[in-house]
């Protein structure tokens, strides 16, 4: 045993050969592809346009998407698999550019129309097109049934007026799946409609100087009287707050799975550091202070990842539990909060010092403690969900 | 055109190989395992010539134990038709693998048999060249580039002095070298579709081979670790350590 990104792994028994297979296959591409460039990419503030492609290639943006739109179907397994193996690389930035169509498509997918998948979906897919999900506004992100970017009815087309904003891969969007106000206040006046951003009335600014998620681009959307085909509806009018809803028990569960994998990496870090620095004549591994705190980090990282498995084999039963995804949520932002606290304070001034995956995934708490659902909003719907 | 490629199970080459704690032999529990580099240069090589419509099916061979099928499904992920197991147990040696891929060669009668120069666990570099031998065929060993000519074969190898090119008439054995290509990494749908592909098991009786030991291994030790290095004084203290201490120069 040797505490270090694989060795810190509980074992799973719902894991086959195919799924040890992607990993190996996915481990050298992101080894080969990823790994070295990160460090830069995350200070240059973008990654090259070139790693879509790639990763299209590799079957990475395809994953469990259908197989006419270019895709490749697959078990919650392989999806665990490739947010552990993203999260490795420790710039969640990389990860949320790169695989930020896994937001945006889904709508599409599960709710669009024929003619809308088969146009963007593919492109999409190989990597050649980008879709981003516009959600929040300045108003407000938690409170989602109370957003206030309108869409009116105007002959055949709808006329968008309002902005979006913090929505990642925003400024490279071909598309955005769009949540709008189409009827009444409430949950029951939203709709979802898919938004190109060619459109005349559409603008956008970069949100550039971020605590963290550097390689993500993540952008404020203008639309002023952007006139958009009522055909671009995503699902039935008034009933984007549904659509809405499908797309968050998938973001929840990625998300969790890569902040466990992230703190697993900051418990690798301190490891190493701690087997190799000497102070009071001995390592810091050996001082009781220190080991406790690696102790505690995998008692941590184990219970997360045996609540990843539970999660994930009820879904992959068919029978998800929402309250249960949630509060998961919140588990994996408190342990990777933790770990990347107690892995920075191991490496002493060092860990203050850009250049380790630690220090950034220090820097990447926040945005996942609170995007996708904050902490106090996964509690409170669980709360409700449970029948408090 | 019918290509056969040997692949080999062995310790990850990202792994620190450690000796057994009583020192019998390295420690391979829990160690992860993959096909041999160079062996995945062959399939990549074969792979391409399928790819350019030189070659007309990839068939790839292991011998080794039952979880060998893992690095066979590996090479048809990347790309080969289908897979060949000769379960043995144990390692058997290079003439005896040599000897089992011979009966495979028989039975398939490929034009172009590709496999590493050599295998990252036992470093022997010897199953190829025997193959060779046994099969009768023309070797070039440590291929940087090869190329299908007709019903000749043009390897450039990598030799100390250079690059060195020979003709070979097909059918014909190749092992390749480091800087023959890069292999690609197999995509998760290619990795679904490999399941699907055949892959017969076979073993010595069935191939006619008795497979015999020759070498007995006595022990394994790590190599005796470094002792910490010295600051010298100058130059004088430095060449007096060399010729006295170290006794490399005189
Ligand atoms: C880097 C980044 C990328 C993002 N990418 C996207 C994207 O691609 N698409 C998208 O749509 N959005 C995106 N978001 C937005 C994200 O989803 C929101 O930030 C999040 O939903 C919180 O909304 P807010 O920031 O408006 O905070 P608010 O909703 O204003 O909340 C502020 C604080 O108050 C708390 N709070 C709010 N309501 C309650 C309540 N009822 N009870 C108790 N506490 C409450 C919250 O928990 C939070 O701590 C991104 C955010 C970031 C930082
Ligand atoms: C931005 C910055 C500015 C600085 N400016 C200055 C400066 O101007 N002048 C200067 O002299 N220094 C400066 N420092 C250095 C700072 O004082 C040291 O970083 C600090 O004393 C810790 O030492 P270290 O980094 O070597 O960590 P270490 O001493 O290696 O400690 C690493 C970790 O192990 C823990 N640890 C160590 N020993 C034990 C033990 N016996 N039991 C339990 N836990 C232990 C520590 O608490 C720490 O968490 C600066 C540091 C930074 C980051």
């Amino acid at each position: 045993m040797s505490l270090d990104f694989d060795s810190a792994q509980l074992p799973n028994p719902n894991l086959t050969d195919l799924h040890h297979a992607w990993r190996e296959q996915l481990r050298r591409f992101i080894d080969v592809e990823i790994m070295p460039y990160a460090d830069d990419w995350d200070e240059a503030g973008e990654i090259p346009i070139g790693l879509w492609p790639k990763a299209a290639e590799v079957g990475l943006l395809g994953l469990s998407y259908p197989e006419v739109y270019g895709g490749t179907p697959g078990d919650v397994w392989l999806g665990q698999i490739t947010a552990e193996e993203l999260g490795r690389v420790g710039a969640g930035g990389i990860n949320a550019s790169l695989m930020v169509h896994n937001i945006g498509l889904p709508p599409i997918i599960n709710w669009g129309s024929q003619t809308m998948k088969d146009e963007i979906a593919p492109p999409i897919l190989r990597g050649e097109a980008w879709i981003s999900l516009g959600i929040t506004e300045p108003g407000g992100g938690s409170d989602v049934a109370n957003l206030q970017t309108t869409a009116v009815r105007d002959g055949d087309d709808y006329v968008v007026n309002g902005s979006k904003t913090y929505i990642t891969g925003g400024m490279r969007a071909n598309w955005v799946s769009t949540a709008v106000r189409t009827g009444g206040e409430g949950a029951g006046g939203v709709s979802m409609l898919l938004i190109p951003t060619d459109a005349e009335g559409f603008s956008r600014t970069p949100l550039n100087r971020k605590q963290g998620w550097w390689a993500s681009d993540t952008a404020t959307l203008y639309f002023d009287n952007v006139r958009v085909p009522a055909t671009q509806l995503i699902g039935e009018e008034n009933q984007g707050f549904r659509v809405i809803m499908t797309n968050f028990n998938s973001e929840r569960m990625g998300m969790a799975i890569h902040m466990e994998a992230a703190a697993r990496v900051c418990m690798e870090e301190a490891v190493s550091w701690a087997r190799e620095r000497k102070t009071f004549g001995k390592r810091l591994g050996d001082h009781q202070v220190i080991r406790h705190k690696i102790a505690m980090m995998k008692q941590k990282i184990n219970a997360t990842q045996a609540y990843i498995r539970v999660c994930n084999e009820s879904i992959e039963r068919g029978e998800p539990n929402p309250a249960d995804i949630a509060l998961l949520k919140v588990q994996a932002s408190e342990v990777m909060e933790f770990c990347a606290r107690e892995a920075m304070q191991v490496l002493g001034g060092l860990g203050f010092m850009r250049g380790s995956r630690t220090e950034r995934i220090y820097r990447e708490v926040r945005v996942n403690a609170i995007g996708g659902g904050s902490e106090e909003i996964m509690r409170d719907l669980a709360s409700r969900q449970y029948g408090l | 055109m019918k290509a056969l490629v040997a692949v080999k199970r062995v310790v990850d080459y990202n792994v620190k190989v450690r000796a057994k704690a009583d020192g019998s032999d390295v420690e391979l529990n829990n160690v992860k395992m993959a096909i041999n580099p160079f062996c995945e240069i062959a399939v990549e090589e074969a792979v391409r010539l399928k790819e350019a419509g030189t070659v007309s099916e990839v068939v790839v061979v292991s011998v080794g134990e039952k979880s060998s099928q893992e690095q066979i499904r590996t090479a048809l992920a990347l790309g080969a038709d289908r897979g060949i197991h000769v379960e043995v147990e144990g390692r058997p040696e290079p003439l005896e693998i040599a000897k089992l891929l011979k009966g495979v060669v028989d039975k398939e009668q490929p034009q172009l048999v590709i496999l590493g120069k050599q295998s990252i666990d036992g470093d022997n570099n010897q199953t190829g060249q025997m193959l060779g031998a046994l099969a009768n065929m023309g070797q070039g060993t440590f291929a940087s580039e090869i190329k299908v000519d007709g019903d000749s074969l043009q390897v450039i190898r990598e030799v100390d002095g250079g690059l060195q090119t020979l003709k070979l008439t097909l059918p014909a054995i190749v092992t390749t070298d480091l800087r023959l290509n890069e292999p690609r990494y197999a995509s998760l749908p290619n990795i679904m579709k490999a399941k699907k592909k055949p892959l017969e098991v076979t073993n010595p009786a069935e191939l006619g081979v008795e497979v015999k030991s020759h070498v007995t291994q006595l022990g394994v030790a790590p190599p005796p670790e470094r002792a910490a290095g010295i600051k010298v004084e100058d130059v004088a203290q430095l060449v007096d350590k060399l010729k006295n201490e170290a006794k490399v120069i005189s």
